[in-house]
């Protein structure tokens, strides 16, 4: 017999995933949204989104940091989970708050450049979506891969949406600026690594490593992290 | 949806308002002295009970002018935009418990003949307070309806005389970092300074407002005192006033100062000029499910229109 088995990051993830919905359920339930529920459920189903989103890409890194194999394989969990509150945090702004007035979500389009940013972060999520599942991954070969690289246009898009969402200027750092600004680090960070000389140093060396120095190490899988990263 | 809505067990906004049940007690007190009877006040909870089928006395707090009914009591001071305390708006209340509103001056001065430094309790001595109905649209696109207690800018202005080169007044928000904890957020421009022209502060419509339904103004709300402008988007309305200074000069205000791309220094409601971040052409009304067309100057053009006569709104947002 098959056993189900969930590791302890597995089950973290799942809790993390689903805890966003979870509280606001609870909150709205029991009537401890704001005034203003609509923007409430907005706001926080678009922040666990960008959350789970800037996870999933640190998965990669932190695998081959740490030379622990399995955070890079639950990014795809991590992403999906993005992707559904992505989708929610778009019905509630489509139904709730604008009703479905198909000509104001248009006017904020055009007029709002956090609201187009926002829009194309989920439009090309879409395709990602849909084909990460492994059928996907065989059948589109090499391009499975080269399609997935747009999580380095949609992360930065993504994030520009939230910075934008909150008051202030992020040039000058003022305003509400420090939270969407740790996530732009994040992403930044997670695209400079992809530097092809920083990509080497990194696959090289790692903190595992400099520990076990003195220890027999085990050269790094070299392939296997090309391919990851 | 509004069925979905329902399933919360109470809330706020089906909060009787503090004015219906406070007449629904003038009608008790009123059905007492009719009866002229100390047994039938004994029996108040009684009355009290068939009152509750009785329409509310109408007051003249129940709507603004427009007919829009004004939002509830637990609305009004739980739904709060204060930086000096938190971005988050439920934060704000739990947060400016240790604030103290009291003891309190205010000084106006500059370009005046008579500086003078108020105390408190003397503004409330010295000013008679009215009752305004207002709506208060915020620029982030919420809006709400208000009654206020105070009185006019101008009658303070007018007691301290501005000399002939004020152009403008300067409001500051009192500066207590170890008070209010938002304070000590280096991201911000501290401390909070609006300002308005001087003919928009003599204006009928701008008010210092020291209370709420008939209740002195809590610290969510701006306590001890706050201007009140109307026709201008929420932000202009400074709270916890110590400091008026009339000035030649424009002053730079706190939004515009960190923000300068999308805070005007007019900051007129007005649904035809575009915000870069919120739709300027409706509102949520807190309490509304549905979105409602923002008016014009928030609906105060009759009174303030003219102030702005030759202007391009577009230009001088």
């Amino acid at each position: 017999m098959k056993k189900f088995r969930y590791t302890p990051l597995q089950i973290a993830i799942h809790l993390y995933a689903w805890s966003g919905l979870a509280f606001l359920i609870f909150d709205f339930v029991t009537g401890r949204l704001s005034a203003n529920p609509i923007q409430d459920l907005e706001r926080r189903t678009g922040h666990h989104a960008i959350a789970l989103l800037v996870l999933s890409l640190l998965c990669t890194p932190i695998s081959i940091i740490f030379k622990w194999n399995e955070p890079r394989k639950r990014n795809r969990t991590l992403g999906l989970y993005g992707f559904f509150y992505v989708i929610i945090h778009l019905i509630i702004y489509i139904d709730l708050d604008y009703g479905f007035a198909w000509d104001m979500i248009v006017q904020n389009i055009i007029q709002k450049p956090r609201i187009l940013v926002g829009l194309l972060a989920l439009l090309l999520l879409i395709p990602l979506a849909i084909t990460s599942f492994d059928i996907w991954k065989v059948r589109l070969g090499k391009n499975w891969k080269r399609l997935h690289q747009l999580v380095y246009v949609i992360a930065p898009l993504a994030v520009l949406h939230y910075i934008w969402s909150k008051k202030g200027d992020i040039l000058k750092l003022q305003g509400e600026v420090l939270e969407p600004l740790i996530y732009g680090l994040v992403v930044a960070v997670f695209l400079i690594l992809r530097i092809p000389p920083i990509k080497k140093a990194l696959a090289s060396f790692s903190f595992r490593n400099l520990f076990l120095r003195n220890k027999k190490v085990q050269p790094p899988e070299q392939a296997e992290l090309e391919d990851s990263l | 949806m509004t069925e979905k809505f329902g399933s919360v067990p109470v809330r706020s906004y089906e909060i009787t308002p503090k004015h219906l049940f406070l007449s629904r007690r003038d009608f008790i007190k009123a059905a007492g002295v009719v009866a002229g009877s100390a047994a039938l006040a004994a029996c108040a909870p009684s009355v009290s009970d068939d009152s509750q089928n009785a329409a509310p006395t109408p007051t003249s707090s129940e709507t603004d002018e427009l007919g829009n009914p004004v939002n509830s009591y637990e609305d009004i001071t739980h739904y709060n935009n204060y930086y000096e305390f938190s971005g988050s708006k439920q934060a704000v209340l739990p947060l400016s418990k240790n604030f103290k509103p009291l003891p309190w001056t205010v000084e106006v001065g500059g370009l005046v003949n008579n500086p003078k430094t108020f105390a408190i309790e003397d503004i409330l001595k010295s000013f008679p307070q009215e009752e305004r109905i207002y709506r208060l649209r915020c620029v982030e696109g919420w809006s709400m309806v208000i009654p206020w207690n105070g009185f006019t800018l101008k009658s303070l202005l007018d007691m301290v005389q501005p000399t002939s080169d004020a152009k403008y007044v300067r409001f500051e928000t009192v500066f207590r970092p170890k008070e209010m904890k938002g304070q000590g957020s280096p991201m911000y421009p501290w401390p909070y300074v609006e300002g308005l022209r001087l003919d928009e502060a003599m204006n009928d419509l701008t008010i210092l407002a020291t209370g709420v339904y008939g209740e002195t103004l809590l610290t969510q709300n701006g306590a001890p005192i706050r201007l009140v402008v109307p026709w201008k988007y929420g932000f202009k309305s400074i709270k916890a006033i110590v400091k008026i200074e009339l000035t030649s000069e424009r002053p730079n205000t706190f939004w515009l100062t960190a923000s300068p791309h999308e805070y005007g220094f007019y900051a007129n409601v007005n649904p035809d000029v575009p915000h870069p971040r919120w739709l300027q052409s409706t509102e949520r009304r807190i309490g509304e499910f549905s979105r409602r067309p923002t008016l014009l100057f928030n609906g105060y053009g009759d009174q303030v229109a003219r102030l702005y006569a030759g202007m391009d709104l577009r230009l001088s947002y």
